[in-house]
């Protein structure tokens, strides 16, 4: 088992026909995973890396019963192209897509309140179950199926996180990135909520970084939830000076808020293991995992 | 994306928020020709920053006639003010806002913004306004009065009751006031502004209700949407070493260590900084080339980390995703031979490509020093540079 994706996730991919989509599509085609069309208005009918291209996500879900789609889409047309696919009752929503206005995002919020979908990013690396499924722009040769389950506010973070749980052995059930901008789909609480009750993933590594409460709100959930698995966790941007946005969108220290100090207090709290450093993340886990 | 408070102002005006009158003057000339427009004798004399706590650093005066304006304006102008929201070094003073003076009753604080954690518009009303609102928040949180409202066509009623009740408005002054919160609302969402702040917001001795102060920050991933917000960008208050940084697409901060770093990816580059300092020393900067790393940009880089004097030492961190490490250590290589290299670089590869990558930067005949991990690069750049 894994969590949200597996071999038999079918995909379709929105922004399909251009640079980014058809890098990323076939990367995920060459991974496994079941890409079964894509989407690109006004070129429907068209066949694309062997794939059939639709004008509507409602006519690709009617045609191949799709039952996940990954956005490439620029951030000007994203927020539509997400909302299209809540409308056209996608289970599984996976938006790429970096620099979407946060005003749109809220439309975005309220549309998803009231559907099924379930929305992961914007501005993340994406979803992948090792061997099975990989949905975004993560190198997958670096995966190994395993049983750590890990959850992050960052990309290439995510990618040392994998690494050192690959090198150690222990490999991965599922990793999800939730993405670096402040309004977003799926959160850290989402994710372990699904990782807690996944029956193969037996530990769960929780990555987050300064800017807004999300760890706080995780730490909270941790604490109260009646199933504990092991969990390590590391907080970027303990040397980041407030007032400064740090790449992602999201990552702010304001208004005396969101400083890393404060998470990592509390994820210690609820019996999350800090690594202090980003290249032990793997280490502490299997060290916690032998004590 | 920040403007200053007379841009705020003049935007709140055009919404129909009260706002005294002023004028802004970027030399002393232009005091009397603007200083007729506006009414009554006495005035108040406020330093252009992008910066708050500038009373405290003597960037606000009341100016009881024209002489004294005249006088302090000097003062003023071109002055470099140090307040707590501004470097050590300060910021030079190039504009000052002349408004029309108003006698204060009561201080309050009110804001607008976007809620990340309720995805929802929430606006902040406190009794205690004219102060920092941050030790309000952490001395006596029960004041901050915090209401949400979902982004719709409008606001409605209720909820500019429940954000206007803290204040305990007159029926004349609450006219006014919902006037205030319809146009925060409006220039939250047409505007694309993700903190309107109004510190203080007064009542007059007049029974007048006023914004007295205004601060605006807009979203930057919707500035390509927002032509006449973008006009008001004022690049004097912004680091010249990040202005260059976005003309490549790189996301750039100073600091104030002596290591300079570039780093795929912001989490990373952050981890990397966090690193450094666990080795004992401090980062330069931070520096996210973001996904692809071609010579023009990778040189860009370069520079902008050795145009900072403190920096003794450059570690470049890069796990390859959609990156080819192959072609990120042609740039590395191209961009080094180019921008003299005076100082020692470590480079750490890994993800997609590493051993191609390590074998351009081993054949290349640089000095570099290459890491097989994070932890390998840390130690590396430190000692390299004691």
């Amino acid at each position: 088992m894994s969590i949200l994706v597996n071999k038999n996730t079918k995909v379709i991919c929105q922004g399909f026909t251009g640079t980014h989509g058809t890098f990323h599509s076939e990367q995920s085609l060459k991974y496994g995973t079941k890409l079964v069309g894509g989407v690109t208005p006004k070129k429907g009918g068209q066949k694309h890396l062997g794939l059939p291209v639709f004008n509507s996500v409602s006519d690709a879900k009617e045609a191949t019963s799709a039952d996940a789609t990954m956005i490439y889409v620029p951030p000007k047309f994203a927020a539509d192209a997400i909302i299209e696919a809540i409308d056209s009752q996608i289970t599984l929503i996976v938006c790429i897509t970096e620099g979407i206005p946060i005003i749109d995002m809220l439309k975005v919020k309220s549309a998803l309140k009231k559907s099924k979908s379930r929305l992961i990013g914007p501005n993340c690396p994406g979803i992948i179950t090792p061997e099975e499924c990989k949905i975004g722009i993560m190198p997958g040769n670096i995966h190994k199926k395993g049983s750590v389950g890990i959850v992050s506010r960052s990309g290439t973070l995510t990618y040392e996180a994998v690494a050192q749980t690959s090198a150690n052995g222990m490999g991965q059930s599922t990793c999800i990135g939730i993405g670096g901008d402040p309004v977003n789909g799926t959160n850290f609480i989402d994710c372990l909520e699904l990782f807690l009750k996944d029956e193969e993933t037996k530990s769960i590594v929780m990555i987050g970084e300064i800017g807004g409460t999300a760890e706080e709100e995780a730490s909270e959930f941790i604490k109260k939830s009646k199933i504990k698995k092991p969990m390590v966790g590391f907080v970027a941007g303990l040397t980041a000076p407030p007032g400064k946005r740090m790449g992602h969108a999201g990552a702010i220290i304001s208004g005396g808020k969101g400083g890393a100090n404060d998470k990592i207090e509390l994820m210690k709290s609820a019996g999350i293991t800090i690594s202090k450093s980003p290249a032990d993340i793997g280490k502490t886990l299997s060290e916690k995992l032998k004590a | 994306m920040n403007i200053h408070e007379y841009q705020a102002k003049e935007i709140l005006k055009k919404y129909g928020a009260p706002v005294s009158n002023g004028v802004v003057i970027n030399s002393l000339s232009e005091i009397k020709s603007k200083i007729n427009s506006l009414k009554g004798q006495t005035f108040v004399l406020k330093a252009q920053i992008h910066a708050g706590g500038r009373g405290k650093a003597g960037g606000v005066k009341l100016i009881k006639n024209l002489k004294e304006l005249n006088a302090e304006a000097k003062t003023m102008l071109g002055k470099t003010l140090v307040t707590h929201q501004t470097t050590k070094e300060g910021k030079k003073v190039e504009k000052l806002y002349i408004e029309e003076a108003s006698e204060i009753l009561k201080e309050y604080y009110l804001s607008c913004l976007v809620d990340r954690a309720t995805s929802k518009i929430a606006f902040i009303s406190c009794t205690q306004g004219g102060v920092d609102i941050e030790n309000v928040a952490a001395k006596n949180p029960e004041k901050i009065i915090t209401t949400r409202t979902n982004l719709n066509n409008g606001i409605d009623e209720a909820t500019i009751e429940k954000v206007l009740k803290p204040f305990n408005l007159n029926s004349e002054q609450k006219k006014d006031g919902k006037k205030l919160i319809n146009a925060l609302y409006k220039v939250l969402i047409e505007k694309d502004a993700s903190l309107i702040e109004i510190n203080p917001l007064i009542i007059t001795k007049n029974q007048k209700i006023l914004c007295l102060d205004a601060k605006m920050n807009f979203d930057d991933n919707a500035l390509y949407r927002q032509p006449e917000i973008l006009k008001l960008r004022d690049f004097n208050e912004e680091e010249p070493a990040e202005i260059e940084a976005s003309k490549y697409d790189l996301a750039y901060i100073k600091l104030s260590g002596s290591i300079g770093c570039m780093v795929n990816g912001a989490g990373l580059a952050m981890a990397t900084m966090d690193i450094i300092k666990l080795y004992g020393q401090e980062p330069a900067n931070f520096l996210d080339v973001g996904g692809g790393a071609s010579k023009e940009k990778v040189s860009a880089a370069f520079k902008l980390i050795l145009s900072d004097k403190n920096v003794k030492g450059i570690l470049i961190n890069i796990f390859g995703g959609i990156m080819r490490c192959d072609v990120l250590a042609q740039g590395v290589v191209d961009a080094a031979k180019e921008t003299k290299i005076n100082v020692p670089l470590v480079v750490r590869l890994a993800g997609t490509n590493f051993k191609e990558g390590k074998l351009i930067l081993d054949k290349s005949g640089l000095d570099i020093l290459s890491a097989e991990d994070l932890n390998d690069a840390a130690k590396k750049i430190v000692k390299a540079i004691k």
